[in-house]
């Protein structure tokens, strides 16, 4: 059984060095800054910045290329349908498509570029989150991919057993019922046994617990996410300078 | 001094259940003896296991009567001088890479955290993993994946190991594996080994003590294992218990191949996002009164190719033709109602294909899908019952029944439309052996009426018994196979 499947994180270079938290604060910090005004001024600073500060972080174009291919096209998605559907002059459309991939990349990026296991490690050492909060949730992700194959030989089964839902809706609704009843058994027996192993090396919530991997919030996270806000604030100052500065709710 | 293990009277019922899983146990397991613990399907060895490892103690978990005592004290949870090792890796293993694995452990009993990964690679190395600490332990085979579940509990060194079927999950291959580790955990004087396993020839060597339990009882036999199973062997085997050097008979001669019913060319197979194709280029003509059993370890690509055989899965390039009746559309687009009437599948998790509240109409699913008439469907899934010795259970929910008895289920739907094709996948895993002389007693009969029959499998005893053909593969690829009647 395959139950272990997750994305293979970017561990590589110096963005593998930071804290989970740091990353993850580093997106929440752009996407607050630039939720607060549509302007072209301000999102293509932080945008370009980003682009510009990627490579100094350890990742490369073809990183890049892989992960954030669908932000320029939701992006042009958001543009054409704004150009269609409203009376928005352009500025302002090239504004929103800028700001939503300004505030997307970041998040991308942090997710891809962070191993889960020590974003638990993170959350439990460092915002002091329960062990089996943490390592709990970690070992039910682990479980997700096992649902979809579970899904797909339901499926397969209620094919081989001659039933089709036909063309009734209530049919199709039994037939998904039924579905779902099968996978949510398979799901919580295969919870059950996990839970059961776990409990049996001892993870609890009683007792103390040692940490095989540190994670540390050094000073270069410190230096991340400090030196983001900063240049978001600075985004925001000079659009307000240029005069291009739109609060979102005026 | 006391002994490790002291069950006096011990009994215990799983929440919501009426009967005991286990009642009446007396049992005393001294420091350093290596106990094989026997006994047919529904007898209570995991329940045990699972109490002895402390699993059993939430409240809600159900109803405990008379003492169980482990290290000298009577159970409250669980303790590091125990450790346990499941049956299946997929679901026991936490971690996403093996060292962190090993590492969880200990993290958990606090051990101070500049041993730990000394403590680590000890275990690793005992069981024989070379990969660095990061190897991802998806990309371990099922028999390694095994040896990092039994370093998990080396890493923490207790006193009592119970193995729970450590190895009845496995390929041939991977099995060895993990027997070769199994046996060097038998010789080390230190440890006291209570180990449940179904197919013990290869273990029996080296326990001291076999302990058989009775279903709803407490111990049936309990001696050295040479006097258990000479004085006992016979009706054990009958009691379900697999018995070592009692191979099963060949049931039925060759049979002389039928028509052609299912034919593949050039089957290929490739899953979204995989590197490699599932199959490729299989070439198979499965013909009536034959049981073609299909073989190769994990990930070769054997129950792809019967999704394929049994048209639930549509081949990326070639296809598969079913040609002994049956609409004319392509075999790969046939209507659910059409394939029931003409193919039976049996998945290798039986839970998977119940669709019914009750048995009888799980049966009566498949004869109305295939449109039988209703008093003939009423007749054959009468007989069906009695056949598989369901009939007391026609009421019950086939979620409730037990681990034989649902095998037992899911076969019959397959069988209830007398389809051309039958097609399993590892049907006579995890049986006892009553169930599983039922079920090639009733594959036999199934061939004898003319049925072409599929069967993906690990089970060497299966083959020997039952097949006509063996088909080998290897990474998607068809290696070997046999003509009709000839021995691989």
């Amino acid at each position: 059984m395959r139950a272990l499947s997750l994305d293979a994180p970017l561990a590589s270079g110096a963005l593998g060095t930071f804290n989970p938290l740091a990353k993850l604060a580093v997106a929440l910090v752009v996407a607050a800054g630039l939720l607060v005004t549509v302007d072209v001024v301000t999102a293509s600073v932080v945008l370009g910045s980003e682009l510009a500060c990627l490579p100094v972080i350890g990742v490369g174009w073809r990183f890049l290329v892989r992960r954030a291919w669908p932000l320029p096209l939701a992006a042009c998605g958001v543009a054409v349908a704004n150009l269609v559907a409203s009376d928005a002059d352009g500025t302002t459309i090239a504004a929103i498509s800028l700001r939503l991939m300004a505030i997307a990349l970041p998040g991308v990026v942090a997710f891809a570029a962070t191993d889960p296991v020590d974003l638990a490690d993170a959350v439990h050492q460092q915002l002091h989150v329960p062990a089996r909060f943490a390592y709990g949730s970690l070992a039910a992700v682990r479980l997700l991919p096992l649902v979809s194959i579970d899904w797909q030989t339901i499926r397969r089964a209620r094919r081989a057993r001659g039933i089709d839902a036909g063309r009734s809706p209530l049919g199709m609704a039994a037939l998904f019922a039924s579905a779902v009843f099968g996978l949510l058994v398979a799901a919580i027996r295969r919870a059950t046994r996990l839970a059961c192993a776990m409990e049996s090396r001892g993870f609890d919530a009683s007792g103390p617990r040692t940490a095989a991997r540190r994670q540390v919030f050094r000073r270069s996270d410190w230096a991340l996410v400090v030196g983001s806000a900063a240049l978001v604030a600075g985004a925001n100052l000079l659009a307000l300078a240029a005069g291009t500065w739109h609060p979102l709710l005026w | 001094m006391s002994a490790l293990i002291e069950a006096r009277g011990w009994g215990w019922r799983h929440a919501g259940r009426r009967g005991w899983a286990l009642r009446g146990l007396d049992l005393r397991v001294e420091q350093g003896e290596r106990v094989l613990l026997l006994g047919p399907s529904g007898a209570g060895k995991s329940t045990l296991l699972q109490g002895l490892a402390g699993l059993l103690n939430a409240p809600e978990a159900g109803d405990a009567e008379g003492a169980l005592w482990v290290h000298g004290a009577p159970v409250t949870g669980p303790d590091r001088r125990t450790g346990i090792v499941f049956q299946d890796p997929g679901s026991s293993l936490v971690m996403a890479r093996l060292g962190d694995e090993v590492a969880f452990g200990l993290e958990n009993r606090a051990v101070p955290s500049e041993e730990i990964w000394p403590a680590v690679r000890a275990a690793l190395d005992a069981v024989e993993l070379g990969y660095p600490l990061d190897h991802a332990v998806e990309h371990l085979s099922g028999g390694e994946q095994q040896r990092l579940a039994i370093a998990d509990v080396l890493a923490v060194a207790p006193r009592l190991w119970l193995l729970d079927e450590p190895t009845s999950n496995l390929d041939p291959p991977g099995a060895a594996l993990v027997r070769d580790t199994v046996w060097e955990l038998l010789r080390d004087a230190s440890s006291t080994v209570v180990i449940v396993e179904h197919r013990v020839d290869e273990l029996v060597d080296g326990v001291d003590r076999v302990v058989v339990l009775e279903p709803g009882g407490g111990v049936r036999h309990d001696g050295a294992p040479d006097e258990v199973f000479s004085r006992h062997g016979a009706s054990l085997r009958e009691a379900g218990v697999w018995v070592p050097g009692r191979a099963p008979a060949r049931r039925g001669a060759p049979e002389k191949a039928g028509p052609p019913v299912v034919v593949a060319d050039a089957v290929t197979v490739r899953y979204p996002a995989a590197a490699a194709d599932a199959l490729a280029r299989v070439d198979l003509e499965v013909a009536g009164s034959q049981v073609t059993a299909v073989v190769g370890p994990n990930g070769s690509g054997k129950s792809t190719l019967a999704l394929c055989l049994a048209s639930l899965l549509v081949p990326t390039a070639g296809a598969v033709r079913f040609v002994a009746g049956g609409p004319a559309t392509p075999y790969a687009r046939w209507k659910p109602s059409e394939l029931v009437r003409h193919v039976g599948t049996v998945f290798q998790e039986p839970e998977h294909q119940f669709v019914a509240a009750t048995v009888d109409a799980e049966l009566a699913v498949g004869a109305k899908r295939a449109q039988m008439p209703s008093d003939a469907a009423r007749r054959r899934v009468g007989e069906l019952l009695e056949r598989l010795h369901l009939s007391h259970l026609a009421a019950a929910n086939p979620f409730t029944l037990s681990g034989g008895e649902k095998r037992r289920l899911s076969v019959a739907t397959a069988l209830v439309a007398d389809p051309e094709l039958l097609v399993l996948d590892e049907p006579t895993f995890g049986q006892d052996a009553r169930t599983w002389d039922e079920l090639v007693d009733l594959l036999a009969a199934a061939r004898a009426r003319g049925s072409a029959i599929v069967t993906v499998t690990h089970d060497e005893d299966l083959v020997a018994a039952l097949a006509d053909r063996v088909v080998r593969l290897a990474a998607g690829r068809v290696v070997a196979r046999t003509p009709a009647g000839e021995p691989l």
